[in-house]
């Protein structure tokens, strides 16, 4: 799919003679390039995981967040670029805050994608802008219940129950269609999350990598949060189980 | 003190009192930076507050007056902030909301570093003393006197934090605050029959008594009070509920005995 752009691919103001804008096009190599984001909804709210590359054993374990809350209700994965991602989350938040300034009341997940993807939209259409680097999936759960939204560099916003960026997403978004999400509770989802993740990760090419979880449903008070400690162990170790099991067969 | 209107006089246009709007800042026809204190409108009355075995014990009625009317009945002044603390106000009811508004984004952003951390009584307090004192320097004041407890693990384990600030900035930590009519009426009692690690049954008997005096002696209070505590497995404010009163006085009955009349 990589087709050289010569001279339409220099400014992303410039539109290629088929119709494509090619800095765009780049800017989605930077998020498939990077770890596997995986977002899922189950039946009482979102769970979301990052499979998060160690590139240095010196760092600490749990630095380098790339799922942030941006409300009480919302948390969104970064896929990409980490800095162009902090500005997204950080520009999310602010969104989410002066909603409830003006309203009084909790911004919908709905109105949230779209002000994301507004954003990330409007990087693409100035040429003393460059685009986002990286792809969100924002999770929430308000009035409408739980809901997911992907957004990518193109600034395109969709509503999915299952989505994945990054170099596992074809190999995870095959998983997740074999799950049957309507059915499966927030517990187990991050069982399969994790499975998911771990699956994904090519132990040749990349080596270390740390597991990020986070949820919102109802168990955790419809509150975006790190999934408690004990589930995450719990969920790596069946992962690890069911990945032992794989490569026995 | 609070309830009482005050007007600081500018170098500004002489507005009469009655059409001045509410809310505070008003420049100068020549476009200077006079401002005016405002008003305040709907109050509350006093909080009364201790430090007790567990934690902290908060109480107040629930009424806001509008002037001398008895407006508003069911009130709640006192009101959760974050995991660790409880706030209690009393005069200006919008200028509460609007510092309940400003905890919110605090306690958000907290919630949103998702780090382990939250803040704690004693930084709310800084926080808000920090607030009102700039206020105060803008001539533009939040009319309250707020009053903070909680209980936060530190380097000494659990620690319980009582403190109060009001409209100009003045704060200070004690065992035992109240504000409004509870400094005159409730304090004195307080000094004399508080003691470190009372139980909470002791400490409502203590509030209740505090309360009963300011029932019956503020014109302002009302006969429906809540009582809410913080303690290390978080907060609670009780549903309001009413005192019993005594007005068998024999001076109560036939008022009007001693008076002279025309007919």
């Amino acid at each position: 799919m990589s087709s050289i752009g010569t001279g339409y691919d220099l400014s992303v103001t410039t539109f290629s003679p088929d119709g494509r804008v090619f800095q765009v096009e780049y800017a989605t190599k930077a998020v498939d390039n990077s770890g596997t984001v995986v977002g899922i909804k189950c039946k009482d709210g979102i769970v979301l995981g990052v499979e998060k590359l160690v590139t240095s054993k010196m760092m600490l374990e749990g630095s380098n967040r790339r799922i942030h809350s941006v409300h009480r209700h919302s948390g969104l994965a970064v896929a990409g670029l980490a800095a162009d991602g902090r500005q997204i989350v950080s520009r999310t938040k602010s969104e989410a805050a002066s909603y409830e300034k003006v309203y009084g009341e909790a911004i919908s997940v709905k109105e949230l994608a779209d002000r994301v993807a507004s954003y990330v939209h409007l990087c693409t259409l100035y040429w003393w802008l460059r685009p986002f680097g990286c792809g969100v999936i924002l999770g929430g759960y308000d009035r409408d219940g739980p809901q997911l939204y992907m957004i990518e560099p193109s600034g395109v916003s969709y509503k999915y129950f299952g989505a994945a960026l990054g170099k596992g997403r074809q190999a995870a978004k095959t998983e997740i269609e074999k799950l049957k999400l309507s059915e499966l509770t927030c517990r187990e989802g991050i069982v399969e999350v994790a499975k998911i993740i771990y699956g994904v990760h090519d132990e040749a090419k990349d080596k270390a990598f740390e597991l990020e979880l986070s949820w919102i449903c109802d168990e955790s008070n419809r509150q975006h949060q790190k999934v408690p400690n004990e589930l995450l162990e719990q969920a790596k170790a069946a992962a690890q189980a069911a990945l032992e099991e794989m490569d026995a067969d | 003190m609070d309830g009482f209107a005050k007007s600081i006089g500018g170098g500004g246009p002489n507005v009469p009192a009655g059409s001045h709007p509410a809310g505070g800042s008003q420049a100068a026809a020549g476009g200077g930076a006079t401002q005016r204190t405002q008003y305040p409108y709907v109050t509350g009355t006093s909080v009364i507050a201790l430090k007790y075995k567990d934690g902290v014990i908060m109480a107040c009625d629930t009424g806001a007056s509008y002037g001398s009317t008895l407006r508003y009945k069911s009130v709640e002044r006192i009101k959760a902030v974050g995991k660790h603390s409880i706030i209690g106000a009393s005069g200006e009811y919008s200028d509460f909301q609007e510092i309940l508004r400003y905890l919110d984004e605090l306690t958000l952003s907290d919630h949103m570093w998702d780090d382990g951390n939250s803040l704690g009584p004693k930084e709310i307090h800084n926080y808000l003393t920090r607030v009102m004192y700039n206020r105060r320097n803008k001539f533009d004041p939040l009319w309250n006197s707020l009053v903070i407890g909680g209980v936060k693990k530190g380097p000494k384990g659990d620690e319980k934090y009582l403190g109060m600030v009001n409209m100009i900035g003045t704060h200070f930590e004690e065992n035992h605050v109240a504000t409004g009519f509870g400094n005159h009426l409730a304090i004195p009692i307080l000094r004399a029959e508080w003691h470190e690690d009372m139980t909470f049954e002791e400490a409502v008997k203590l509030v209740e008594k505090c309360l009963l005096v300011l029932l019956y002696r503020d014109r302002s209070s009302i006969n429906k009070f809540q009582i809410a505590k913080i303690t290390t497995e978080g907060s609670t404010i009780y549903p309001p509920y009413s005192l019993k009163t005594y007005w068998g006085f024999t001076h109560f009955e036939n008022p009007a005995q001693g008076a002279v009349g025309s007919w």
